[in-house]
This record gives C-alpha cells, sequence and structure tokens, in this order.
C-alpha cells in the first residue's frame, strides 16, 4: 500500500490557484521531499494532507484513507510538524510530551519522547526558557514519539544552527530506517538532497519535476538539486 | 478524557503567575481600601476632641457646655489653641462672657468656633461635620428650654405633623419609607452586574487570547492534527476559561465585597416583606450565570477564532468589554423598567444582562423575564457554539477570510 497517493489536487481561494492539479506519491518508509521557493504551495499540501484544510479538487489518500472522508482515522495514523511551530511556554517540556501522549494509547510514548528529545534534565525546564533549537527538539520529538506511520514536517531545520540542523537530520533518517514514511517540504535544496529518497520540485503551485535526487543531477547536468531547480523552472 | 486533557491544558496555560498577580494585586487595594474606609467610618463615631472655653456662667452657656461635654471629648478648658493642637482637637470653641445674657434679651448669642486642621484627606473631614452637628443639638436644647420657661410644649412645636409612611410595594402595604426599599434594591443593582461583569471580561478575554496565542505559537495546528474531536477543542477551552475565569472572579468578588461591606452602614432586612430570595431564586441566579457565562464563551470562541496572534486577540476583547460594560451601566443607573422599548430590546439581546437582572426580578417575582433570559442565553450559546464548530471545520480557521487569493482577514 501506498503511504500518500495524491491524484490532481487542487487548492482554490476564490478564483486564485494555491495548488494547481498535484499528483505524486510516496513509498512506505520512504522519505519524500517537497521542494520550492516561499509561496509555491508546499505548506498548502502538507496542510491538506495533514486534515488542516480543506482540499477543492483532486484525490489525496493517506495509507489507503480519503482525506476529507476519514480525517479522524488519518489523524490516529499522522504526526504533523508546522513550520516555526511553538509549544505552550508555560509547560515544562515533559508536560508538554505528556500532554500530546495522553491522546494515545501506550505507556511508552512519553518516555520514548523525552528520549527523543535528547533535552536530558532540562525536560523538567519550562519551555519558555528554552533555546530555538530545544524547542524544535521536543517538537520533533512530540511528532515522533507517537511512531506515526506517516510523519509531515514542514521546514523540520528552519531557523536552526548547524549542529542542531544536523542532528534533526540524522534522527530523520534513522527513523525512515525503522520504516516510518517522511514527507518533508523545505526551500533548502542542499538539506533534502541529503535526507530525502525521492523529491519533488514545486513551483507557483505545479510540480515540475519528481525523482532521486541523484537521477535529477543527472538529467540536469547539475552539481546539485539547486541548479536542478533553476534549469528546470527555465 | 480527551476533552479533560484540553481543560486541564488550558486551565495550565490561562492560571499563570501573570494572570493571578495582578487580580491578587486588586484584591488587596480593594481590600486595604475597604479597611482604610472602615477604618475612618468607625473614627467617625468616636467623639470629636476639642477645647471648650466658657467664659460665662448664665443658664444657656450651661446647656451648651452640658450638651458639649456629652458629645465631644474635651481635651482643654482653657482658651489655647496650642494645647487643642497638641491633643490632636479639631476646634477651640470659645463662649463669650454675654452668651447667656444676650438669649435672655432675645439676642443673638454668638460662639467662636476656632477650625484646627491636623490632616488633609477626605476621611478627615468628618470631625468638623460632627461638632457643627453638635453645636445645633445645642441650639435646639437652647431654643427647647426658651419654651419650656414659658411654659410651652417644646416637643410638640418643633415636631407639630406626625408621620405615619406607608409604601405600597409587591401589592403590600410595607411600613417603611420607599428610600429605604430602594437602597435594599440599588445595592443588588450596582454590586451584582459589576461582578458578572469582572467575570464575562475575564473569562471570555482569556478565550480570545488563548485562541490567539495558540495561533501564534502555531500550537492549534498541532492541535487539530491530533485525534481530538473539534466539538471537544472547543469545549475544553471554553471550560477551562469559565474555570480559570470563575477562580479569578472569586478573587475580584473577595475584594470588591469587603471594599462595599465598608461603606454599608446599618443592615437592612425586608425579609419579612417578602422581599428575600429563596432556593429556587439561587437555582434560578445560577442557571441564569451559567448560561450567560456559556453564550459569552461561546461567542468568545467565534471571536477569538479570528484572532490572528495575541496582539489582535486583545484589540478582539473590545467587543465582548462593550457588551459587558453597556448594560452594567444602563441596569446600574436607569434600571431595565424604566428603559424605552429600543434600549429594553438591545438589552435583552445581549446576554450577559440577564444575570445582571435576574436578582431584582426574582426579588420583584418577575420569574418570566428571568426564564425567558436563561432560555434565550441557552438559544444564544448553541447558535455560537454550532458556528465556532463550522470554523473550526473549515479553512476560515487558519486561512481566515480570502477571496481571489486575496485576504480579507489574513493569510498564513
Amino acid at each position: 500500500m501506498k503511504a500518500i497517493e495524491v491524484k490532481n489536487l487542487v487548492k482554490r481561494y476564490g478564483e486564485f490557484e494555491a495548488v494547481k492539479g498535484v499528483s505524486f506519491s510516496v513509498e512506505e518508509g520512504e522519505i519524500f521531499g517537497l521542494i520550492g521557493p516561499n509561496g509555491a504551495g508546499k505548506t498548502t499540501i502538507l496542510r491538506i494532507l495533514a486534515t488542516l484544510i480543506k482540499k477543492s479538487d483532486g484525490e489525496a489518500k493517506i495509507f489507503g484513507l480519503e482525506v476529507g472522508i476519514n480525517d479522524d482515522e488519518i489523524r490516529k495514523i499522522i504526526s504533523y510538524l508546522p513550520e516555526e511551530a511553538g509549544a505552550y511556554k508555560n509547560m515544562t517540556g515533559r508536560q508538554y510530551l505528556a500532554f500530546i501522549a495522553s491522546f494515545f494509547d501506550g505507556k511508552e510514548i512519553l518516555q520514548r519522547g523525552i528520549e527523543i528529545s535528547k533535552l536530558g534534565d532540562r525536560i523538567d525546564d519550562k519551555i519558555e526558557n528554552y533555546s530555538k533549537g530545544m524547542v524544535r527538539r521536543l517538537l520533533l520529538a512530540r511528532a515522533l514519539m507517537t511512531m506515526p506511520k506517516l510523519a509531515i514536517l514542514d521546514e523540520p531545520t528552519s531557523g536552526l544552527d548547524v549542529i542542531n540542523a544536523n542532528e534533526i537530520r540524522e534522527m530523520i533518517k534513522r527513523f525512515a530506517k525503522e520504516g516510518m514514511t517522511f514527507l518533508i517540504s523545505s526551500h533548502n535544496m542542499l538539506e533534502v538532497e541529503y535526507i530525502c529518497d525521492r523529491i519533488a520540485l514545486i513551483d507557483a503551485g505545479r510540480i515540475i519535476e519528481i525523482d532521486e535526487p541523484e537521477k535529477l543531477k543527472e538529467k540536469y547536468d547539475a552539481k546539485n538539486i539547486e541548479e536542478v531547480f533553476i534549469r528546470a523552472i527555465k | 478524557m480527551s476533552l479533560l486533557n484540553i481543560v486541564k491544558k488550558e486551565v495550565k496555560e490561562l492560571l499563570t503567575p501573570a494572570t493571578v498577580l495582578p487580580v491578587v494585586l486588586m484584591f488587596i487595594i480593594f481590600a486595604g481600601m475597604g479597611n482604610f474606609f472602615g477604618e475612618a467610618a468607625e473614627k467617625a463615631k468616636e467623639m470629636p476632641k476639642i477645647g471648650l472655653a466658657c467664659n460665662d456662667d448664665g443658664n444657656a452657656s450651661k446647656i451648651f457646655v452640658d450638651v458639649m461635654k456629652a458629645y465631644c471629648n474635651i481635651v482643654t478648658w482653657n482658651n489655647s489653641i496650642e494645647e487643642v493642637k497638641e491633643r490632636k482637637g479639631f476646634a477651640l470653641i470659645e463662649v463669650p462672657s454675654n452668651f447667656s445674657s444676650n438669649i435672655e434679651n432675645f439676642s443673638k448669642a454668638g460662639v467662636k468656633i476656632y477650625w484646627v486642621i491636623n490632616d488633609i484627606g477626605i476621611a478627615n473631614a468628618f470631625p468638623y461635620e460632627t461638632i457643627k452637628n453638635i453645636i445645633e443639638i445645642a441650639e435646639r436644647e437652647i431654643a427647647n428650654n426658651i419654651l419650656e420657661e414659658r411654659k410651652i410644649n417644646a416637643s410638640f412645636v418643633s415636631n407639630p405633623i406626625n408621620e405615619e409612611e406607608l409604601t405600597v410595594f409587591k401589592e403590600k402595604e410595607i411600613d417603611v419609607s420607599p428610600s429605604v426599599i430602594l437602597q435594599f434594591f440599588s445595592t443588588q443593582s450596582t454590586t451584582v452586574p459589576i461582578i458578572v461583569m469582572i467575570i464575562i471580561l475575564t473569562s471570555g478575554g482569556m478565550v480570545i487570547t488563548s485562541m490567539g496565542m495558540e495561533k501564534e505559537n502555531k500550537t492549534l495546528e498541532t492541535l487539530l492534527t491530533l485525534p481530538v474531536k473539534r466539538s471537544n477543542i472547543i469545549a475544553g477551552k471554553i471550560m477551562g476559561a469559565a474555570i480559570v475565569g470563575f477562580i479569578i472572579a472569586m478573587i475580584y468578588m473577595a475584594g470588591f465585597g469587603y471594599y462595599i461591606s465598608s461603606f454599608s452602614g446599618e443592615k437592612i432586612d425586608l425579609s419579612e416583606y417578602g422581599l428575600k430570595l429563596d432556593i429556587l431564586d439561587y437555582v434560578f441566579i445560577s442557571l441564569s450565570l451559567f448560561s450567560s457565562l456559556l453564550a459569552g464563551l461561546s461567542l468568545c470562541i467565534v471571536i477569538g477564532a479570528f484572532a490572528k496572534n495575541y496582539k489582535s486577540a486583545q484589540t478582539l476583547t473590545l467587543p465582548i468589554s462593550a457588551l459587558a460594560i453597556i448594560p452594567m451601566f444602563l441596569i446600574m443607573f436607569k434600571g431595565f423598567a424604566s428603559l424605552p422599548f429600543s434600549l429594553k430590546t438591545i438589552i435583552f439581546a445581549i446576554p450577559f444582562s440577564h444575570p445582571m437582572m435576574a436578582p431584582s426580578f426574582l426579588l420583584l417575582d418577575a420569574y418570566s423575564i428571568v426564564v425567558a433570559g436563561i432560555a434565550y442565553s441557552f438559544i444564544f450559546s448553541l447558535i455560537c457554539i454550532a458556528i465556532a464548530a463550522y470554523i473550526f471545520k473549515t479553512d476560515l480557521l487558519l486561512v481566515g477570510m480570502m477571496r481571489n487569493g486575496k485576504k480579507l482577514f489574513w493569510k498564513r
């Protein structure tokens, strides 16, 4: 079964089309990246798949469950990490993870979350005292501790320093090896090239290329995905 | 279970030192003011300290001195302003040597009063008024004595009419003046609206702020992708804000109640005339408050859905403040019954008005309008909750209103 199947997905705001008939599919255990500049429609696609906003047209399925119809079931098997998301500042890291874990079955979830976050003793500090990197690690732990079948991460390393960003990339790769499927959006093309099995280049609401990073580089005779993107949109 | 988790989270997020501290501070200020006014009122009951220098030994001056001795604390009998000042007296009264002879000759007798201001402030004005009233008592006593000497019944002359007061109220004749009854109702129509307004403003502001903060921190997006029903998120937010709002209102009420009680003089008990609330009335008041709070918080959820961030949430609390403050002032100063029909309709349409008016209506046995208010508030709540549920299920909550790609409210 495909983890994600999207066919002719459209999102309109009045007469404006933010997403213009996008189609792609993601295999189970795959890290799939949506790459494109700001305003290309990446976050809109992620939000539709995360059941946050409604599609205007087309079809989207997550592990066979139809988005817009089986939303309650979909929310049990996915997790979504929005770009630049925060957490409840008056809670400690532990309290925040416990709050999220309380919506799922399984006593081990909280402990797993604490381990993934790698916050050590700081897990019992208030979130308002965390650095940006610590908050992002906590949020990623929140997204992964429930062991979702699909993790949708919007700009997972946005605004982080090199060390924190690298830690998060390694974590994503480790969980993918264990069978978790990832749908990642980023405008950092070098990052996506490094962690994604396959990528879709998206521009102005349309997918212009889908393939493995190496094959795309070969096709466009480019040194990196940035060059691929520039040549593809010409 | 998920509802309880949301409620607990809301309470934890809203009940912070930053929200509680200003309220506790207000409590301390109110309590402190109440204490101050209470002490001032007690002090006003004390006999004022004066100096009395009497240079006359006639009959009238004797009456004058006797009255002053009975009602004042004479700190010195010497004609010394310094001694009065030293002993914290408020006045030195000098009775001249011709005081009694002038009165006996039907000529006005004079006394000289040297006022001493020891301290400034409203509370310090009481003793001066008291001393003037005591001098008036002495004047009456001297006048009565003149009449008695001429074999005239002084008490009759000074009070020849016997007033028998009967106030028709609630189809009963009550032997108290209307001002006593109106004072009783004015206490009801002042305290209750203020308390209701505080509860509505506090809880309502919290719901809107909570929505604004959730959007600003993008925690709402996380919450909406969790396996939890939208209705539980809405109910959890309403219940959490209601609990915190109630706790904060209780702290306010304790301070405000203490402050108000420091002003009230003798308690008026009109229960023997049927002017009391029984258990059923309290059930109605509770229902009225609950339905009104539910209506207010449901409306706030709808309004809060349009908050983009914390800052815009603060602005969005303004309509709620207006809806709570307008009926409060109208009910406090005018009363519902004396309003024109158009204003009555507006006041009835604002759900917050009903618990403000309920105690007075119940005292007047006007149950139908209280029940109508409760029913209206519940219907209002249901409509708001339905609108909120619709907004939570659509894109409106996260992307706002858009037309042709352009934002009407906001887009993230």
